[in-house]
């Protein structure tokens, strides 16, 4: 074990440092510029059931310090994941997280029974999506729908689960909670915050979808709070994301509790910036002369 | 293969108002750039990189040439970059343009400033390339030395007529396809424009290739945001601009 590793529900990372679901594709992109098994895992881009066109463009528009997305979960479908994507990504020395959502309960067990035949080393259950109509953020907004989908896909898998969490909810404590009851391994979180920017020209929002989710450096401060909340609420391990951008960030969302980090938003302003933030975690525990799991949830609140 | 890499700016001249020309030093991305790809340039202080079309590749000096228009604040800030100092890039980005033997003809049409990229097809056809650009008045017009120098016919056109002939490039493109069938046509500018040259393509058909924008995250085909719709078999498929793109076949382009 080096000082940058963890263990995730079950798991072992060289480091917890996973980049975001929808922000990495399958790694392709990425691994012309540094090897992915440099990272401790990848949670891939979000499989549905079938193919998934996704929503029409424009899908992205720049906020303060962030961005909206309206991306629409496009995706080739699980069976495609499966035989395209996952036999590659398991050869690459790294965590491999499947990222799945459903419009219908039907769909979220359809998707987790076959990613239990396959080799994959996590299932993150995306129950959070705010743009897509039917599903996705539907079932992440009460701890009935949490517990729900938690139950289904812990009934036919034996993977580790990671439950993805909205922050668009009154108490995401309450949820993450709901979740641990119904067995999940852990809880990922926060997805983005549902948002809105409206073009003063022509008067339309600048997403077609009118709507779509706030991620980036803005978000930062609401995800080390959320993390904290739901840390202190249940006992099952927390992944941390949400405007994680340097290794600083990082540091500071495991003492808010968690043990695993997905970095998503910094990879559009550095394609980089997952190692960058590797790489400043092991000087940092080296200086430190601690492992990086000593901190988590060491924040000394007053 | 990209790069990602701090590019030192070797050159850097204000051509007209508010727009930019400058070389950068990227030794890697220009020995493999070709025509109609682009350089995704950090903004200092923004989220999103902004996505520049290559306006030249030297591959002996190692440079790249982009000519940008700043926008907003974003381009405002890559702007303010003085020589000496480097631009954060990833390159060379996209699908670029397909280049047919340099004795085929072709017709490029660039309106405003989608104008850079047209630049090093003119270079590679040469005197067999009918250029038409098109600028909104003289004070707009931007790089005509450099297409004059690349011994391609040329056809400025400005919408007041202050500079070249008074109208529009799709008019100029009628008036050229009546004294010659190209082998292919490419075009950059104004959805309008593009959707009026693709339509006329395909009433003679001849070849088209179009670049487009569209807003863009990751630059690279990961995120999956930059999606354009098109048209495969019949089926509508969204493809994405910064990697099956941004040059496409107009024929497969569903403009909206």
């Amino acid at each position: 074990m080096s000082a940058t590793s963890v263990t995730f529900a079950g798991i072992d990372f060289k480091n917890p440092i996973v980049p975001a679901s929808g922000t990495f594709g399958y790694g392709h992109e990425y691994e012309e510029l540094y090897p992915l098994s440099r990272l401790g895992g990848i949670s891939v881009k979000g499989t549905t059931g079938k193919l998934r066109p996704g929503n029409l463009p424009p899908r992205i528009a720049e906020t303060p310090s962030g961005m909206l997305n309206s991306v629409g979960l496009q995706n080739p479908g699980i069976d495609a994941f499966i035989r395209d994507e996952l036999p590659y990504l398991k050869t690459k020395d790294t965590v491999v997280i499947a990222n799945i959502a459903g419009s219908d309960e039907n769909e979220y067990r359809e998707i987790a029974e076959k990613l239990d035949a396959t080799d994959v080393d996590m299932i993150e259950v995306n129950i959070s999506c705010p743009n897509v109509k039917a599903g996705g953020a539907a079932f992440g907004v009460s701890c009935e729908g949490a517990a729900q989908i938690t139950r289904i896909v812990r009934s036919v898998t034996s993977k580790p689960v990671m439950m993805k969490l909205s922050p668009n909810v009154t108490s995401i404590a309450d949820i993450a909670k709901a979740c641990e009851a119904e067995g999940a391994d852990a809880v990922s979180l926060i997805n983005t915050l549902l948002g809105m920017r409206i073009d003063i020209r022509t008067r339309r929002p600048i997403l077609h979808n009118n709507v779509g989710g706030l991620s980036g450096p803005a978000v930062f401060p609401v995800a080390v709070r959320m993390v904290w909340q739901v840390a202190n609420a249940v006992k099952i391990p927390v992944c941390g994301m949400g405007g994680v951008s340097t290794w600083e960030d990082a540091v500071e969302m495991m003492l808010a509790g968690a043990s695993l980090i997905q970095v998503g938003a910094a990879i559009f302003t550095d394609p980089l910036a997952p190692v960058k933030i590797i790489e400043g975690l092991e000087e940092y525990t080296k200086r430190e002369n601690i492992s990086l799991t000593d901190i988590v949830g060491k924040v000394q609140p007053w | 293969m990209k790069y990602a890499c701090l590019a030192p700016i070797i050159r850097k001249t204000n051509i007209a108002k508010g727009i930019w020309d400058m070389e950068i030093l990227c030794p890697d991305a220009a020995r493999e750039a070709v025509p109609g790809q682009f350089v995704d340039i950090l903004a200092e202080g923004y989220t999103l990189r902004r996505p520049i079309s290559i306006c030249g590749i030297d591959r002996d000096k190692g440079t790249l040439r982009i000519v940008f228009e700043v926008r907003g604040k974003g381009t405002a800030v890559i702007a303010q970059k003085e020589v000496g100092s480097s631009l954060d890039i990833i390159a060379p980005l996209g699908h670029g343009f397909d280049l047919l033997d340099t004795d085929k003809r072709a017709v490029i049409i660039g309106g405003g400033i989608g104008t850079p990229p047209m630049v090093p097809l003119a270079q590679h056809y040469g005197a067999n390339a009918s250029v038409i650009f098109g600028f909104r008045d003289a004070r707009a017009v931007i790089l005509k030395e450099d297409i004059e120098r690349t011994g391609a016919d040329m056809i400025l056109c400005t919408d007041d007529g202050t500079a070249g002939r008074k109208g529009f490039v799709t008019d100029a493109l009628d008036e050229v396809l009546k004294a010659l069938r190209p082998d292919i046509i490419y075009a950059c500018g104004p959805m309008v424009m593009l959707r009026r040259i693709a339509e006329r393509a395909a009433k003679d058909d001849i070849r088209c290739q179009i670049s487009l924008e569209e807003r863009m995250a990751c630059g690279v085909g990961a995120c999956l945001g930059c999606a354009c719709v098109t048209k495969q078999d019949d089926k509508t498929v969204y493809k994405h601009v910064c990697k099956n793109g941004p040059v496409f076949d107009a024929k497969e382009v569903v403009f909206a």
